[in-house]
């Protein structure tokens, strides 16, 4: 077997870990080089938004990923719940899958203590964010909160009746928050579109994962608003809040993994033409 | 001293007639002049408060318009909005419109206990009050009665159902067609008839067949499509004595895949053959099943793997273990991001709607292949429609969009 | 009989929007969660049953099958026990950020391995339209790599290539999956379709 063939024919535990040693070495060395993160559209027009927003106006925030997309998505999350918190924007937040319970409640923790410390301000359950929680069947649920939240969410997560939260006054169906965003990584974000905004139109925007995100740029302009498209766009929209987060920190390493990817296509790509041409001259 | 008191007198009253000749500021002037907290004139009250009927849904919503003076609109901040029984009853406060906003929707909670329940057939009283700039309010403007109803059929949808009746009529057409004996040409798919070589390949090696029927629930038709695929298979291995392992997502498509594979092995005449065993529920967290999955693919090393169903994320990493262990994949989904991963690294894939057809293909029943070619007629319809969409969008015929347009 | 009733039912509440249908339409929804509840039941007496067999037979790699039941059991009892089933609970809240997410997020970022050694088997220059195939894949990808004044047009080309090509063919094979949808609908409300009954 000649060098061509090996190349063809490299193993791909050689692949693994190449690229391990590649995506560790550029998330230990992140603080010695910094990607330049140039913001899209997309992600601008959803910051923006939320920037034109007056205090005390209200956006509810649909949580609805689980663990496995946590790399993805939680940044994001983080970002906006920021940025609301910093513009004293009220956020009601709701889950439509089974494991957001868990994800909603430590990002609330979170930024709450964040925004105490850097911005000075309290965040109190009940008038500044709430959790009215899951519910299965999220086309249901996405209908059914377009006449009213109260249908499928009498209680919030902790039990308490949504009339008595201060921050529920007035609110009574999507036309009383400014916005839906949905933060999303199975298809939810499909019901979201077709049962929220086609039905309602209300204000939608969306956070997928990567791999997710092109199968939503049809919807930008009329359906959407906004996207966020993984992890990138994470870092897009950290870079805009001013708080270089966990998708800022992992840019090099994603950067560094694509170039892999490239680099080892390419290397297969002249390992086969060569192997090919030494074939046809060998007959 | 009586000539003074005339004098002044005359004076007095001069003044008094003549003040009114005196130059006016007119009222832009003084409302220029005079700060706008201390403008107490009220706004004048909306005008022709109307209500109608949301048309196409249950009841239980009614959208509100009334007229404002023009030259009032910029010192109106805002209207509120009140329901009531009576005209001269008591008033619920609803909520607002905006500043220039002269319409109001009106839904009201069909559930009867709920406070905010707006009952059909009865008679609705609005009041509308126009707020200026400086919170001072309007006389109310009341309308009524007005009442909401349910209606018996969603004009809205009226497209989509002559598209289904039309798809019906096809279907219909070419199953009596194919019942007549007419031959109704389908071109090969690779995937399917991959299957019996795919079988038997696992037989001569005496591995073992994965049957994965992907993550989704027993009333995705992907899953139902592919349960058809798993009784052909189930049949196949039976005769053939090979060892099939159909690991399991959901609990249901774990009660249908084991009856699906028991009356495989019963038609193929070896029922002493089949055990529960072979057909079970691993767990429903995606990535957990998919670490059973890869488990059993590493342990077992079947020969031969099938992914048939709905699957997601996990997609490449079933595939990719499969093609670590040497495995024969033939894999089929309708979900388009993943069809990538599994054309990338299976050797044979059923791309959307061949998965569907796979059905057809296996059984070569005139029943199944007549509605195939009713899909591949509506397809043509379809493509038709969008050429005539596209000339009506460039040249703006709106009727013709109007006539295919769906309200949901 | 009673598939092609209830799927008539369902085909004809789509146009009805009266409220009587509507509140049918929930209350079949509503049994087919219940149905759904009860069946988790049936999986997890296979689940036990599958794996404990093997560790009572010491079949090949039983070990593994204790762990199985373990964790199933473990969860069960947590998640059972008054006030221990909810995330302010110290033994759930462990269970769950630090076993259940580290895991589950661990075997999503395996695709980024899987996805390396795919793309380096598969993007291969075999024939033209592999080459085109290879060519927008390599665009895609690079076009996070800051280049300077490159990355502009690489990152216009990526997205039309997303935008274009890529959504053209997504939006054909949609229509397709579409109309499959609706004749294989059609072929289990007719009977024509039976296989999942178990049997043809």
């Amino acid at each position: 077997m000649n060098i061509f063939d090996k190349m063809v024919a490299l193993d791909r535990r050689w692949v693994f870990l190449f690229l391990f040693v590649v995506v560790a070495l550029a998330y230990f060395l992140r603080n010695h080089f910094t990607v330049d993160i140039v913001t899209t559209r997309e992600v601008r027009s959803i910051y923006n938004f939320v920037e034109n927003l007056e205090p005390g106006d209200k956006l509810l925030i649909s949580f609805d990923y689980d663990p496995s997309s946590l790399a993805e998505l939680h940044p994001m999350s983080r970002a906006i719940i920021t940025q609301c918190y910093k513009r004293k924007v009220k956020v009601i937040g709701v889950t439509l899958s089974q494991y957001g319970a868990g994800m909603v409640e430590e990002i609330f923790r979170e930024i709450g203590d964040v925004a105490e410390q850097e911005y000075g301000r309290e965040i109190v359950y009940g008038e500044d964010y709430c959790f009215i929680g899951y519910r299965p069947y999220p086309a249901f649920v996405i209908l059914g909160m377009g006449e009213n939240f109260r249908v499928f969410f009498p209680r919030d997560y902790y039990d308490t009746p949504l009339d008595d939260l201060p921050i529920m006054k007035g609110v009574k169906n999507y036309d009383d928050v400014k916005a839906v965003l949905a933060i999303t990584s199975g298809t939810t974000a499909d019901f979201w579109v077709i049962y929220g905004n086609a039905r309602y139109n209300m204000p939608l925007a969306l956070g997928v994962t990567g791999v997710m995100a092109t199968d939503y740029y049809p919807y930008l302009g009329n359906a959407l608003f906004g996207l966020i498209g993984g992890w990138k766009g994470a870092a897009e929209y950290e870079k805009l809040v001013g708080r270089p987060d966990k998708a800022t920190a992992g840019m090099p390493a994603q950067v560094a993994a694509h170039l892999t990817i490239v680099l080892f296509i390419v290397i297969g790509n002249i390992g086969y033409l060569l192997s090919r041409k030494t074939k046809k001259k060998l007959g | 001293m009586e000539t003074k008191w005339r004098l002044a007198a005359i004076v007095i009253a001069l003044v008094m007639i003549l003040a009114p000749a005196l130059p006016a500021q007119d009222e832009g002037e003084m409302a220029d002049s005079m700060p706008a907290e201390i403008q107490m004139e009220p706004p004048p009250a909306p005008e022709l408060v109307l209500g109608e009927d949301v048309p196409n849904d249950g009841g239980h919503k009614l959208k509100l318009t009334w007229g404002y003076p023009a030259e009032w609109s910029d010192s109106v901040a805002r209207f509120l909005i009140f329901r009531g029984d009576a005209p001269d009853g008591e008033f619920k406060s609803l909520g607002e419109a905006a500043r220039g906003v002269t319409t109001y929707l009106d839904i009201g909670s069909k559930i009867k206990d709920n406070s905010d329940y707006m009952a059909n057939d009865h008679d609705f009283y609005y009041k509308v009050i126009a707020v200026a700039n400086n919170g001072t309010e309007s006389e109310p403007a009341i309308g009524g009665p007005f009442q909401t109803s349910g209606q018996w059929f969603h004009w809205g949808k009226v497209p989509v159902l002559v598209g289904v009746v039309l798809f019906g009529f096809f279907t219909v057409l070419f199953i009596n067609a194919a019942r007549k004996g007419k031959e109704l040409f389908v071109r090969p798919l690779a995937g399917i008839e991959a299957v019996d070589e795919a079988i038997g390949r696992a037989t001569e090696m005496g591995k073992p067949i994965l049957y994965v029927l992907g993550i989704g629930t027993a009333a995705d038709i992907a899953t139902i499509a592919s349960f058809t695929i798993l009784g052909r298979v189930a049949k196949k291995v039976a005769e053939y004595q090979t060892d099939l392992i159909v690991p399991c997502y959901e609990p249901i498509v774990m009660s249908v895949a084991q009856d699906v594979v028991k009356s495989a092995y019963m038609e193929a005449g070896r029922p002493d053959q089949y055990s529960d065993d072979q057909v079970f529920f691993v767990t429903n967290a995606q990535f957990a099943y998919v670490a059973g999955v890869n488990g059993i693919m590493v342990r077992d090393l079947p020969a031969t793997n099938f992914y048939l169903g709905y699957f997601a994320a996990e997609s490449l990493i079933l595939a990719e273990t499969g093609n670590s262990i040497g495995a024969i994949q033939i894999a089929g989904t309708d979900q388009i991001t993943q069809i990538p991963f599994f054309v990338v690294a299976c050797d044979y894939t059923l791309i959307g709607e061949e998965l569907y057809a796979a059905s057809a293909y296996l059984g070569r029943d005139p029943l199944l292949l007549g509605s195939l070619k009713a899909e591949d007629w509506g397809k043509g319809i379809l493509m038709v429609l969008m050429a005539v969409g596209v000339l009506a969008t460039a040249f703006g015929w709106n009727a013709i969009r109007e006539l295919v347009r769906v309200i949901l | 009989m009673i598939v092609f009733l209830v799927s008539l039912f369902m085909v004809v509440q789509y146009y009805v929007p009266l409220d009587s249908w509507a509140w049918m339409y929930q209350y079949l929804i509503d049994w087919t969660i219940i149905i759904g509840v009860f069946a988790l039941l049936l999986g997890i007496w296979s689940l036990w049953r599958v794996n404990f067999n093997k560790i009572k037979q010491r079949a090949e790699n039983w070990e593994y099958a204790v762990i199985t039941l373990a964790g199933l059991l473990i969860m069960m009892i947590v998640g059972f026990v008054p006030g221990w089933g909810n995330l302010n609970n110290y033994v759930y809240e462990h269970f769950f950020y630090y076993i259940l997410v580290p895991i589950q997020a661990t075997m999503f970022s395996l695709l980024a391995f899987f996805i390396s050694s795919a793309a380096f088997r598969a993007f291969r220059a075999r024939s033209l339209l592999a080459t085109l195939l290879l060519f927008a894949g390599l665009v895609i990808m690079i076009r996070f790599v800051p280049m300077g004044q490159v990355s502009s047009y690489i990152s216009d080309l990526s997205g039309w290539i997303l935008r274009v090509p890529n959504l053209a063919a997504k939006r054909a094979i949609i229509i397709g999956i579409g109309l499959g949808a609706i004749a294989t609908a059609f072929k289990i409300m007719f009977g024509i379709e039976r296989a999942y009954l178990g049997r043809d």
